[in-house]
């Protein structure tokens, strides 16, 4: 745990001061996705222990239980599938690429943006054409091309939504750099002879923490979002492997004989989603550094 | 004597904030004539901007900011005018140039366009004649070639070029009174002294009454008749300006003159300057008794820190000194604040 | 006394690029051709308009910009051209402190922080309990109390914040500090302690100061000697109290004669300088000063003046030595 310099984690513990806890604790919506996100995953992860019936086990003289039907809370699958448990486990699958390729994603665009926004010069010019020449191409195509090549592990999908997605965190990262080396106390570091490595992360990076934070969290909804997008399109998760994506995509046929097939995983994305973008919300406006003095 | 231009009397002025009341200017009184300068100096925080604030009735809304006593220009209540005729007040009667220069002109407009704008505002002219009177104005803060300049933009002018046309546009409607919030700070000496006569000039010619906002005792000396020195929202001190700053009574005004560098002393190693110890205080901190006492040489335990002083004259020039010990012939003797 | 460091025929010229391709159309000539050495143990005070090139002359002497051409000689060895690694044993020679209190610390680093930063790269042998002890000892010395060091910056005042960034600078032992205008942005009182703080320190620790300032009094009071800069160039050089008394240079004169001066009936004789200022990105040939100048005459188009001494250790560039300049200040005649 020592690859994270100290200052940077005292910056993040300082970015949940006081004030800024109170005033993300006074959004309400923020608040409502925490605990959201706090139930869904313990859902995820805790509640296959208590279902009668684990993911993967197919019962035929089940098939297409309506909810709340012969043990089956949520209703079963074409092959008598618990769906309840295979929305955990979707879930835990779900979450771990979303979140994995968040981090992923934003390791590779904090770099990026810091080495940009820092050097400056060519070396921004360079990095953010590159910036620009990712978001211009059609990233759900340049996923779908990555995913029909590759074998579509959960590894492998996480790994193509970050590749897809670290540039939206690039561009803040740059901008809020650019502001911070033109400070003093940048040329400071540069004249007790700091090399430039120390200066980016010691210096700039714990003062760029809340912005990153909060678009690490948008990125999560936007993984999970990406994730469940390729999965019902077929190039994703494949089964029987369980992604809330893939349980939509097998719930096309039936819409009309068996809507909970599509309405569960469906509202577990939505909520996770949504749930992760109030909580960016709530972040953004406790961390506005004009709001608290 | 002539009826002051304005007459201020026990100028208050409080912020509201999440929830708290903190009062920023604590009762001002002072009169200005025609013609004359008044210097407002003190340290950062003081209250200087909020004063010409409020004189203009520049402050936020009622719950967020509350002002109490009275502003009176030629005869008019300021304080009690509908927003509605204070802004028919602003321009002719008051104007101000601000502390920030270069952020009072817009950089997409012409700077002729500008001024004509401010003279639209206020009265009916014909084009022309409001095209000549940009002109004259130009040329009377000394720009050169004003037919050609009033076409320029702000970014194509220097910072001194662009102070100049700030002061035309205040000039534009030839106020009674021209409030000036550190008109010079940000500008290099050179042109603040161009400035600074400029400002004489003009006063000169139109008999302009004009309150000074200053942090600088130099600035005071140029263009002052009488000073003001304000201390945590109060007036500590007050005068004519021979008496202020040569025979300054009020601890804290002795000690901002004795921190001061001067040229006579310039590369004689004359030893440290004179200091003040701690720091001004907040104003939701004000110390009791006399605000200046925690940091104040002369304070006496047990007096100072009890009573509030009231700015009482010490002889017949109008000299006023708000000191519990102003009185006492100890607080002259030790000119040198200790170091 | 010896030369601690020396610029020599020192220029810092910033290219102005335009159009599609960043052509190179003209160049701000913000520093052109310095020649200067600073002695050991003075206080030099470099003065001069805004834009005149006073903080890219600081900067670039300071290594942090490599200069157009030139040379920078640290005790005779030149550090133009250095690598990063080969300037390292220099970098604790040599410190800043900055103009701006509230951008020249880090926001998210303890004083603590901020003060052992440069003992990790110049000593990294000390303990952390050692570095700690250097930085609570350096806190006293710039005259805060040991009990601050784990505060956060924003905890502190202008003024005490200007004190931190001198204990940083102090933290490594330099021998030469380039203070850039480091109490222009003070209230009076508080830059009168702080000015006391430079006396202070240069005085104990022997230390070499460059003191960049806009304000003459501010100078007057600190510096031993003082050059004065206009448009990139040296005007004048002399001992303080001679530029003072008998300023050479038709533009030392109108500085001294613009700067406000809290006295009463001392109205000095103003020297007013003529039309605009020029572009740095197209200097008037000859004197750079001559299309401000109230002394110009046809001959100072002609070429650059260099400086040529005027009295004792006292430099002027101007050509006319047949001038009678008024002096800021008047010695009084003892009898
Ligand atoms: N809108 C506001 N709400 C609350 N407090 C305010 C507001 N405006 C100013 N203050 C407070 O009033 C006090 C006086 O401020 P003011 O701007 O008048 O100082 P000043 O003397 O002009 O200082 P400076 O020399 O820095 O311009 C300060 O403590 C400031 O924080
Ligand atoms: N990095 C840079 N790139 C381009 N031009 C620059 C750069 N730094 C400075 N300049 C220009 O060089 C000239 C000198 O600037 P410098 O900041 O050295 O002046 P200064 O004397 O320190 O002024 P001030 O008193 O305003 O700080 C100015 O015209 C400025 O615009
Ligand atoms: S050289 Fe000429 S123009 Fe330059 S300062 Fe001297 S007299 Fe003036
Ligand atoms: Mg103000
Ligand atoms: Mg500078």
């Amino acid at each position: 745990m020592t690859a994270i310099p100290d200052p940077a984690r005292r910056a993040v513990f300082a970015v949940f001061r006081g004030p800024r806890v109170r005033k993300f604790m006074r959004h309400r919506l923020a608040m409502l996705g925490l605990v959201t996100i706090v139930l869904l995953t313990l859902a995820c992860f805790a509640g296959p222990h208590f279902l009668p019936y684990d993911e993967l086990y197919i019962d035929l003289r089940a098939r297409f239980s309506p909810p709340l039907s012969g043990g089956h809370i949520l209703g079963t699958d074409p092959l008598g599938r618990d769906i309840a448990a295979r929305l955990f486990s979707a879930g835990q699958i779900s979450l771990t690429v979303g979140f994995t390729a968040m981090v992923l994603s934003t390791l590779i665009g904090t770099a990026i943006g810091i080495v940009a926004g820092y050097f400056g010069g060519w070396t921004r010019t360079g990095l953010m054409r590159m910036v620009d020449a990712f978001l211009s191409f059609p990233s759900v195509f340049l996923m779908l091309t990555l995913a029909a090549f590759l074998k579509p592990s959960p590894a492998m999908i996480t790994i193509i939504i970050a590749v897809t997605s670290w540039m939206e965190v690039a561009r803040i990262v740059e901008a809020e750099v650019r502001g911070q080396a033109a400070r003093d106390f940048t040329a400071a570091a540069r004249m007790i002879g700091a090399p430039h490595w120390w200066i980016m992360g010691r210096e700039i990076l714990p003062n760029v923490m809340g912005p990153i934070i909060v678009a690490a969290t948008l990125t999560v909804a936007r993984a999970i979002l990406l994730e469940a997008y390729i999965s019902f399109l077929g190039y994703g998760i494949q089964p029987p492997l369980p992604s809330w994506g893939n349980m939509l995509n097998n719930a096309q046929q039936y819409l009309d004989s068996a809507p909970w097939l599509a309405i569960v995983p469906g509202v577990a994305i939505t909520l996770a989603v949504t749930s992760f973008n109030f909580i960016g919300d709530g972040l953004r406006d406790a961390l506005d550094a004009r709001s608290v003095q | 004597m002539t009826d002051p231009v304005l007459s201020v009397r026990d100028l208050r002025v409080r912020f509201r904030s999440g929830g708290r009341e903190t009062q920023v200017v604590h009762g001002v009184d002072f009169d200005i004539r025609g013609g004359e300068t008044l210097a407002l100096v003190g340290e950062s925080g003081s209250g200087k901007s909020v004063t010409s604030f409020a004189l203009m009735r520049l402050l936020p809304e009622a719950p967020r900011c509350r002002i109490s006593g009275s502003v009176r220009i030629g005869g008019v209540e300021l304080l009690e005018l509908s927003e509605r005729r204070m802004a028919a007040i602003r321009g002719p009667r008051i104007a101000m140039i601000f502390q920030e220069p270069l952020t009072s002109l817009n950089p997409v407009h012409r700077v002729g366009d500008q001024i004509a704008e401010a003279i639209r505002f206020h009265r009916r002219m014909s084009r022309s004649a409001i095209r000549a009177r940009v002109i004259e104005l130009l040329s009377m803060v000394g720009i050169p070639d004003p037919a050609r300049r009033m076409h320029a933009y702000p970014g194509e002018m220097s910072g001194g070029m662009r102070q100049r046309v700030v002061i035309a546009m205040a000039l534009a409607l030839e106020p009674d009174l021209l409030i000036a919030d550190e008109p010079t700070t940000a500008l290099d000496v050179t042109v603040q002294a161009q400035i600074l006569e400029l400002l004489k000039d003009i006063q000169r010619r139109t008999n302009m009454a004009m309150l000074f906002i200053t942090h600088d005792f130099g600035v005071v000396a140029e263009i002052a008749d009488r000073v003001m020195v304000m201390y945590a929202g109060r007036i500590v001190e007050g005068g004519e300006l021979a008496e202020v700053l040569s025979s300054p009574r009020m601890p804290y005004t002795r000690g901002l003159l004795g921190s001061v560098p001067r040229f006579e002393d310039a590369g004689l190693r004359s030893g440290p300057l004179g200091t003040i110890e701690g720091f001004v205080p907040s104003p939701d901190a004000l110390p009791q008794g006399c605000a200046f006492h925690p940091r104040c040489p002369h304070a006496r335990p047990g007096l100072c820190d009890v009573d509030l002083p009231d700015l009482t004259a010490v002889d017949g020039t109008g000299h006023r000194v708000r000191c519990l010990r102003a009185s006492e012939p100890l607080a002259t003797e030790n000119t040198e604040v200790p170091a | 006394m010896t030369t601690l460091i020396e610029a020599s025929g020192l220029k810092q010229h910033y290219p102005v690029r335009q159009g599609l391709l960043g052509r190179q159309t003209a160049s701000v000539r913000a520093v052109d051709g310095i020649d200067l050495r600073i002695r050991r143990g003075e206080v030099l005070g470099l003065v001069g308009e805004s834009g005149s090139g006073k903080s890219t002359f600081g900067r670039t002497l300071m290594m942090m910009e490599q200069p157009t051409s030139g040379a920078v000689l640290y005790e005779g060895a030149d550090l133009v051209g250095r690598s990063h690694k080969a300037l390292h044993p220099y970098r604790r020679k040599m410190q800043m402190v900055f103009q701006d209190p509230f951008s020249s610390l880090n926001p998210r680093m303890t004083v603590e922080d901020s003060l052992t930063m440069p003992l990790r790269f110049h000593q990294p042998e000390l303990t952390a309990a050692q570095r700690r002890d250097q930085a609570a000892e350096t806190l006293e010395r710039v005259g805060l109390p040991r009990s601050m060091i784990s505060r956060y910056p924003h905890e502190f005042s202008g003024g005490q914040r200007q004190r931190i960034g001198i204990a940083r600078a102090l933290m490594v032992k330099p021998e030469f500090i380039v203070a850039d205008e480091p109490v222009s942005a003070l209230d009076v009182s508080v830059q009168a302690q702080v000015l006391n703080l430079f006396s202070s320190i240069r005085e104990t620790l022997g230390l070499t100061i460059l003191f960049v300032t806009h304000d003459l009094a501010v100078v007057g009071h600190i510096a031993d000697r003082v050059a004065v800069m206009y448009l990139g160039r040296i005007m004048e050089i002399a001992p303080t109290r001679a530029l003072f008394t008998a300023p050479a240079h038709p533009y030392t004169e109108t500085l001294l004669s613009a700067a406000p001066q809290p006295a009463v009936g001392a109205k000095r004789q103003r020297i007013a300088m003529k039309g605009e200022p020029p572009s740095p990105l197209a200097p008037p040939s000859g004197c750079v000063f001559r299309t401000r100048c109230a002394h110009a005459s046809p001959e100072c188009a002609a070429a650059r003046p260099p400086l040529r001494q005027r009295g004792p250790d006292h430099f002027s560039a101007c050509i006319r030595d047949d001038l009678s300049l008024v002096p800021a200040v008047v010695e009084k005649q003892s009898l």
